[in-house]
């Protein structure tokens, strides 16, 4: 079992959905982007992405590319985010990292995983990656003990749906709407149905992210999903310093214990 | 994942692989939408009423087939070899890019889909894609990157006359790679109506076959009309290569003919040395970008590299994927050639044979010229030229300073 798979056993006990908050390694700066994911792990969030910068984010909205862009500005290089990782599980979180394939490609998708696992890193999310081309990464990843998340999305035929929750571990990221990551005023109807069409394939806990960005939609997301995914709501607090971060965390943790409908 | 079935030898793998290259690096979302694509592209190819219709539009719109033309003024400078030129310039809208748009419009109103977006970088692929669009009464919006716009002024009133609407993208270096990143951006939200009209052979499959397949009539007309006009195949085909798309059209041609060299010709910019310059095969390494794995610009840590061309069209730090695997195996090989080179090419063949070409196309006339200097006089080379020059004479008229005051 790894720590994710313990993660989500405890928060189905606890009949609520985790709480997983993203932000960017080196975001405004490494020294920062420390601090910045050390408060969302204190103020309640049971498991963080590390966003790596990439120069050319085609899944992101403007909040993440401005992020990436500062990020890459500031000197923000690939070590750092090991680095990153490290600090997260010094503190006692739990941290997976998401990231473009190119960095992994061209890093050594084995060297990756190796360094990834040994900084204390749980798992990669590749929204560029898919099983299909999946094959290196999944070897890497058994290799190294590291969860593997796909995405799937409204799009996902039945097919692919199978296909991707079969190479899956940890958990599946379920991408609520069509479009780009950033916050919106509601969650997409198409996310409910997303994971209900997940589960029929799997056992594995079902994340939804894309667009959530306060504790009302978080408990509304918790009442369908096994997690609930947070990236540019917390992106755009980061900007104001760790104290907002805490405290939408604060609220966001407070929303996925609400009690179920 | 759909499986298409390879035609010939020289197509991908049915996942889209030439070689190593290729495949699909795309979110999940728009997995669907390239399946559909792959399958419908599939289904068209076999049906004669489809192929009856891009014919139709090729002969009867395009102009096809362009002319084969010798350049004899031009070659006096290239050793004395003897260059043939096929005048993709002819074509309506002034490049071969309309080879692959009309193509992709007529599958667009095939999936019935209403709305098609594209990336542009000289203006070229845009343009073409909004005529394609008005022709055939499809919602059209070119995304392109505002230093291209600038660049490119006369392209954009051109696209917006014709109809579409015109996006400058602001973000990153400004410039094609960041167009396509907001054209992926827009489909993957609009996957239900849209259609994505890429315009080289690049990207995730099936755009790099499908695309390439479009354009393989330049290089099909070009090999009839060297026989009837030379009476023999060149030694040598050059043709510029910023995605690669013209190129690997005319290369098709003649992958078979293993005695004629392929010469992919790339923006060497300020030099290689300079670091300003969009050498993706020369100069770069495997890697993801937009979808595909092949040759790329890309720094240690795997960010992409900002790419610098005088040509907004070649100004591209990827590659198609099967540039990649034609140089992995050694059937094509590709050079890279300066501003400074091109300029001159561009020039001398303004003077010497009447034809103004492309900045793009120039590259590939300047690595004629070394070509022909390199086989001597007995060499035949036949040039793809690949566009017409209008878009760019304020660029020359900078460059050798033609006009006072600008």
């Amino acid at each position: 079992m790894s720590r994710i798979d313990e993660l989500f056993a405890q928060t189905r006990g606890e009949g609520r959905g985790a709480l997983i908050g993203y932000l960017p390694a080196g975001y405004p700066t490494v020294a920062e982007s420390k601090e910045l994911l050390a408060a969302t792990v204190d103020a309640g969030a049971d498991l963080v992405e590390v966003g790596f910068p990439y120069s050319d984010p085609v899944m992101d909205g403007p909040t993440i590319q401005a992020a990436a862009d500062t990020a890459l500005r500031n000197g923000f290089r690939l070590k750092d985010l090991f680095d990153v990782v490290e600090s997260v599980a010094n503190r006692g979180g739990r941290a997976v990292v998401m990231t473009y394939w190119n960095p992994v490609f061209h890093y050594g998708v084995d060297a990756f995983a190796r360094d990834l696992a040994a900084a204390g890193g749980l798992g990669l999310i590749t929204p560029d990656l898919t099983p299909d081309e999946g094959s290196e990464w999944i070897t890497a990843s058994d290799a190294h003990g590291l969860d593997r998340i796909f995405l799937v999305a409204p799009s996902s035929s039945d097919e692919r749906i199978a296909l991707t929750t079969a190479a899956a571990s940890g958990f599946v990221y379920a991408t609520a709407v069509m479009g780009v990551t950033g916050a919106r005023e509601t969650v997409g109807s198409a996310a409910q149905g997303l994971v209900q069409r997940t589960r029929v394939h799997t056992d594995l806990p079902v994340g939804v992210g894309l667009g959530v960005r306060s504790g009302d939609q978080a408990a509304e997301v918790s009442a369908f999903a096994d997690g609930v995914i947070v990236g540019s709501a917390l992106v755009t607090k980061a900007n104001e310093g760790t104290d907002a971060v805490a405290a939408l965390t604060k609220e966001l943790a407070e929303g996925v214990r609400r009690p179920r409908a | 994942m759909t499986d298409t079935t390879p035609q010939s030898r020289h197509d991908p793998d049915a996942r889209g692989h030439f070689g190593d290259y290729g495949g699909r690096f795309l979110p999940e979302a728009l997995m669907g939408a390239l399946d559909e694509l792959a399958s419908e592209y599939d289904k068209a190819q076999q049906d004669p009423e489809f192929t009856a219709e891009f014919q139709r539009l090729l002969s009867g719109y395009a102009g096809r087939p362009s002319l084969l033309t010798e350049a004899p003024r031009f070659a006096e400078h290239a050793g004395g070899a003897r260059i043939l030129l096929k005048r993709e310039d002819l074509n309506h809208t002034g490049s071969h890019k309309i080879n692959n748009v009309l193509g992709q419009a007529l599958l667009t109103k095939r999936m019935g889909k209403t709305r098609v977006i594209a990336e542009t970088g000289a203006g070229q692929h845009g343009v073409a894609t909004a005529t394609a669009c008005a022709l055939l009464d499809l919602d059209c919006v070119v995304y392109m990157g505002e230093v291209d716009t600038e660049r490119q002024a006369l392209n954009v009133a051109r696209m917006r006359l014709l109809g579409a609407e015109v996006i400058p993208v602001a973000t990153g270096s400004r410039t094609l790679k960041d167009a396509i990143n907001e054209a992926l951006r827009d489909w993957v939200t609009n996957v239900d109506t849209t259609h994505y009209l890429l315009g080289t052979a690049a990207g995730a499959h099936p755009f790099p076959v499908m695309v390439r397949n479009f354009h393989k009539i330049i290089g099909e007309e070009a090999r009839e009309q060297m026989l009837a006009q030379v009476g023999r195949l060149p030694d040598a085909v050059a043709a510029c290569v910023g995605g690669g798309s013209n190129a690997i059209g005319i290369f098709h041609g003649f992958l078979d003919d293993t005695d004629v060299r392929l010469v992919g010709l790339e923006p060497g910019g300020k030099g290689l040395d300079s670091g300003e310059h969009g050498a993706t095969l020369t100069q770069g390494t495997p890697g993801t970008l937009h979808g595909a794995l092949s040759y790329l610009l890309q720094d240690e840590d795997g960010q992409t590299i900002e790419a610098y061309s005088i040509s907004a069209g070649l100004d591209y730090p990827g590659v198609g994927p099967e540039h990649s695997h034609l140089k992995d195996e050694g059937r094509a090989e590709y050079r890279a050639v300066t501003d400074d080179e091109a300029m001159d090419a561009f020039q001398l063949l303004s003077k010497t044979e009447g034809i103004i070409p492309a900045v793009e196309s120039a590259h590939a006339l300047a690595g004629a010229l070394q070509l022909g200097r390199e086989l001597g006089p007995d060499g035949v080379i036949l040039v793809s030229l690949s566009g017409r020059g209008d878009k760019d004479v304020d660029t020359a008229a900078r460059y050798f300073n033609l006009v006072e005051g600008v």
